[in-house]
């Protein structure tokens, strides 16, 4: 492999998807809500393609489906005849409407285009809500969609009311098994809570009878509608920290406290996570949780032994990056790269604050990473193991050491979706998983085959 | 087994009535929707002659009615062009198009030697930032260029136009002619393949058509060892497809001088107007070129299709015919003898089981045909049918040619104006072998689409969108469904099977007489699996256990 001695100008293998898919599978995890994306449909088909691949699910986006006519003369008309069309087939609740680079370098004015579109509609029917977000690629990556879609929604349904004692919990781009995982945590501590989005059901189903055509499951609107009222927001992942997020919407219009925190993986961000759910509950952490913690310390201890200085890649996206670096610093393993295809400008610092006294030594922090990159990073690392999506797993082909599948997209495995990260639970999956990668590898490469390790 | 005879094709569908069933998917759409969508849903019906229903296709999806289509840049980059692997692809444009195409159609390719070149693995993007949108791409294009030539190499460079390229003006040809002044000993070249172009995928492959032509085709008059050369066109080795067709050539001693474009190079491209023969597999996506090589190089072209054993037996006894030779008729047969036995003996052990059940395909531009020579094989039969991104003359044979009505959409991609080479056109046939030939069962530069072949009364449905396939499965409720993984879930949801025809649901071969064995299995194993039978929990079928839950 040759190397270059100046930064890259092209992206070779990507360590990002675009904007628009994140939006899409934010809006998903909203109860009746469809995507829509105003653009050509290669976007939605391409889109689609690659959510569905992952979570083995229905995955529907609608397109306005512009033409090169549109391109030059504006979008409008296909995309009020799409929202239509939608609204009379789907029996959509919610429309989510996201732009792409060509509604983007066209210059279309969604919102206005929207507010017309209400007009026209007025009195007729009581239509879904729609919602709109500027996703643009060329500025960002498929995590800034996502965060923009979550305020987009808030910013556009959250209304003030009578003050609830509801939590409102914006997780972040988690698996269905971590939502699914949450929702258990706030049942037991007894906060009714409000997770948005919550693909949970939506993008790991159940098989049925009959088929519905939007699946159920989200966030109900109802909710969403009423998180201005909410006591508290738990708003997770450190490259938010002091952004324009949804969580500090809340707070401006509504008062609403914020709590924010890391990506709650491994033992300490979720020690962090209990403590805030313990000070807005009044309780302490309940039993089983408890009892979760006490059993992760213990197989920390037990694992130690097989993993310690064990030197790791890690890489996807920037907040999953960051949970999974704190974690594998607290379990011994020496985490030697994180890296990302985004560019937040704040994962060396999150980084930092993760793993500060738990290392001897810092690993190399690098946003805005392809696969190309990350490749010539390995040469002088030479980690064991790799942590990451399936994206990664040439690499880990041919310096012959595992990969530890994690995050979106993994379409060279069963149950990306039920891939659990967050949590004591979550950490505990970890470790196993990382534990008997190390172990079958050692087994592998042993000429003796040993059958007790 | 293989073609229906006119009797069996004029005798009805299982009984279904598809004009009220047509009715029942239109019923629920706006008026301008179910207008439109009325032409593009037919009942089959083949008259005397065999001439079948218009059907419209080739139009603009109906914005907000989600389907299976994707764009004009997929269409180029990645089906025509991406499954040559030493050609390093660049998409010039945001990050999201490359990365979707990266990999993901399953194409497969056996480098000759260490030394080849193969970039399949990787997917280059000048991943465009909001300063290329307002000040222009062009330079970040030429220093990516200059980046992969440096790392690569390679022998070319292609260049894909997305979306936003074309509304920013940048020159995707204007840059590719100049780089390749530059760089000298790598040809570069470009598409401009920007997504809203044409109405499907379809557009862009005719733009990658054209482009392949222009460029490569013809830059190599190296002429190959070989008695009976041929080029496959439209054959893009989805889970090894072309290595058991290539198996079979080999066999009969027949030289494949190139593939458009599974399991090919530069070089194959370059050098594939030196054949006698191009054969067709995808009519759609490939067509262009023969028609061009034949005007230009005087190669004749037929169309074959290596799904399904019967199929490819006949195809295999084609070329033979072409090429009136006793010798490859002998080996040809020879080849046909000795993989039959395991093929029948699977097919019969299937058949049984299979027998009677019913398929829909949904899928593509030929592979919707092509799949019901394998299902007819073992007893089954498709009820309904229809292309993604097909056009008429897929559908009704090229017969139609002639009148075609040339639209917005289609005007926008380039004609290529083509005449014969003054060195080097080479007519392959005299005039008294083309008619000997017309006169026996071998028809040259023909393809009579996919309707003649379906039984009157069954449903032909151009771009189907997801709303109607939904409630195709609550009428019918087929055994299987064969279309792509953005219907799969869905169509599972409801307790139907879904076999995926783009990628194979990850496995394969399926073409030639090893695929079909693979594909009988395949079959037998979703239509009989047992697992659809638990969809009812033991409380749900037994409602005294029911009636104590309150959420029943
Ligand atoms: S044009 Fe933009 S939105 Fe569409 S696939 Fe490409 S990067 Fe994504
Ligand atoms: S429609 Fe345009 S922007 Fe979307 S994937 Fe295709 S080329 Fe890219």
């Amino acid at each position: 492999m040759k190397r270059k001695s100046e930064p890259y100008v092209s992206t070779t293998n990507a360590c990002k998807l675009c904007k628009p898919l994140g939006a899409c599978l934010a809006f998903r995890g909203i109860e009746g809500a469809v995507p829509f994306l105003h653009g050509s449909q290669g976007c939605a088909t391409y889109m689609r393609r690659y959510i569905i691949s992952h979570f083995r699910e229905p995955m529907d986006i609608a397109s306005s489906s512009l033409g090169e006519k549109n391109a030059v003369y504006g979008g409008g008309a296909n995309l009020k005849q799409g929202l239509h069309n939608v609204m009379t087939k789907y029996g959509a609740r919610l429309i989510g409407v996201a732009t792409t680079c060509l509604t983007e370098t066209i210059g279309d004015d969604v919102p206005m285009i929207v507010r017309k579109f209400r007009q026209e509609k007025k009195g007729r029917e009581r239509g879904p809500e729609i919602v709109t977000v500027s996703t643009p690629s060329y500025a960002g990556t498929h995590m800034e969609g996502f965060h923009a879609a979550v305020k987009a929604v808030v910013e556009q349904l959250a209304r003030a009311g009578a003050a609830t004692e509801a939590v409102n919990l914006l997780p972040g781009f988690v698996s269905p098994a971590d939502i699914r995982y949450l929702r258990e945590i706030f049942r037991d501590f007894e906060i009714p809570g409000i997770i948005l989005p919550d693909f949970a059901d939506t993008l790991d189903g159940q098989a049925q009878v009959d088929y519905e055509k939007i699946p159920a499951g989200g966030t109900p609107l109802e909710a969403i509608k009423r998180m201005g009222a909410s006591r508290a927001t738990v708003e997770l992942g450190r490259t938010l920290f002091s952004q324009e997020t949804a969580g500090q919407v809340l707070v401006e219009r509504f008062d609403v406290p914020l709590h924010r925190l890391g990506t709650p993986i491994g033992l300490r961000e979720t020690d962090a996570f209990f403590q805030i759910l313990e000070q807005i509950s009044g309780r302490p952490a309940p039993e089983p949780h408890a009892g979760e913690r006490g059993r992760l310390l213990d197989a920390y201890v037990d694992g130690h032994k097989y993993i310690f200085g064990q030197k790791a890649v890690v890489y996807g996206e920037e907040d999953l990056v960051v949970g999974l670096t704190a974690f594998l610093a607290e379990i011994g393993v020496r985490p030697v790269l994180c890296a990302s295809g985004g560019g937040s400008g704040r994962l060396a610092a999150a980084i930092a604050a993760v793993t500060g006294g738990l290392l001897p030594e810092p690993p190399v922090v690098r946003e805005g990473m392809d696969f190309y990159e990350i490749s010539e990073e390995l040469e002088a690392l030479e980690p064991d193991l790799l942590i990451g999506h399936s994206k990664g797993y040439h690499l880990a082909r041919k310096r012959g050491i595992p990969l530890i599948r994690v995050g979106f997209p993994i379409h060279d495995r069963f149950g990306g979706q039920r891939i659990l990260h967050l949590g004591y639970r979550g950490a505990q999956s970890l470790l196993d998983r990382i534990v008997n990668a190390i172990l079958e590898k050692k087994q592998e490469d042993s000429r003796v085959g040993y059958g007790y390790l | 087994m293989d073609t229906l005879n006119p009797e069996e094709l004029s005798s009805p569908v299982i009984d279904i009535n598809a004009e009220e069933v047509k009715q029942e998917l239109l019923e629920k759409y706006p008026t301008k929707v179910a207008r439109k969508r009325a032409k593009q849903i037919v009942v089959n019906a083949i008259d005397l002659e065999g001439v079948v229903p218009e059907i419209q296709s080739n139009v603009r999806t109906t914005p907000g009615l989600i389907g299976q289509r994707g764009c004009t840049y997929a269409g180029c980059k990645g089906v025509v062009l991406g499954p040559t692997r030493d050609i390093v692809n660049i998409t010039h444009g945001p990050i999201g198009c490359g990365f979707y195409s990266w990999l993901t159609r399953r194409n497969q390719t056996k480098p000759k030697g260490p030394e080849d070149h193969n970039f399949m693995m990787y997917c280059f993007s000048t991943d465009m930032q909001e300063e290329q949108i307002v000040f222009g791409g062009e330079k970040k294009l030429k220093q990516a260029i200059q980046e992969a030539y440096d790392l690569f190499q390679p022998k070319a460079i292609g260049i894909f136009a997305t979306c936003p390229v074309g509304l920013i003006g940048d020159d995707v040809h204007a840059v590719a002619r100049e780089m390749k002044e530059k760089l000298g000993d790598c040809n570069v070249f470009g598409f401009s393949c920007e997504g809203y172009k044409g109405v499907s995928q379809s557009a862009g492959h005719h733009i990658a058509n054209n482009g392949v032509f222009t460029h490569i085709v013809g830059l190599d008059d190296k002429v190959r060892e070989g008695k009976y050369k041929i080029n496959m066109l439209g054959e893009y080795n989805i889970g090894g497809d072309a290595f058991e067709i290539e198996r079979l050539f080999e066999d009969c001693g027949i030289t494949l001088i190139s593939t458009f474009s599974g399991n090919s190079s530069y070089d194959n491209f370059a050098n594939s107007h030196t054949a006698d023969l191009n054969l067709i597999m995808c009519h759609r996506s490939i067509n262009y070129v023969a028609e061009m090589m034949e005007t230009k190089f005087g190669i004749p072209w037929i169309k074959v299709n290596f799904i399904g054993a019967e199929a490819t037996a006949k195809s295999l006894r084609k070329i033979a015919a072409y090429f009136e030779d006793p010798e490859l008729t002998e080996k040809v047969e020879e080849v046909i003898a000795r993989e039959m036995p395991a093929v029948e003996k699977v097919r019969e052990e299937v058949k049984a089981r299979c027998r009677g059940k019913v398929a829909m395909l949904f899928v593509g531009g030929s592979r919707a045909h092509h799949y019901q020579e394998l299902f007819r094989e073992i007893g089954m039969e498709t009820i309904a049918a229809g292309y993604e991104f097909a056009h008429r003359d897929d559908y009704e044979g090229r017969r139609v040619l002639p009148g075609l009505k040339v639209d917005a959409d289609s005007r926008n991609i380039e004609e290529l104006h083509v005449e014969p080479d003054p060195g080097r056109f080479r007519p392959r046939l005299s005039p008294d072998q083309i008619a000997r030939l017309e006169q026996g069962d071998l028809k040259l530069s023909e393809y009579q689409g996919m309707m003649p072949e379906m039984k009157s009364g069954s449903l032909v449905i151009d771009d189907i969108s997801q709303f109607e396939t939904e409630k195709l499965i609550e009428i019918f409720r087929p055994d299987i469904i064969g279309a792509g993984i953005k219907e799969k879930y869905v169509i599972q949801k409801s307790g139907v099977p879904l076999k995926q025809l783009h990628s194979y649901d990850y496995s394969g071969p399926y073409a030639g007489f090893k695929g079909a064995i693979n594909f009988y299995r395949e079959i037998d194993r979703m239509v009989n699996s047992k697992v659809w039978k638990y969809l009812k929990a033991p409380w749900q079928e037994h409602p005294e256990l029911a009636a104590k839950y309150v959420w029943e």
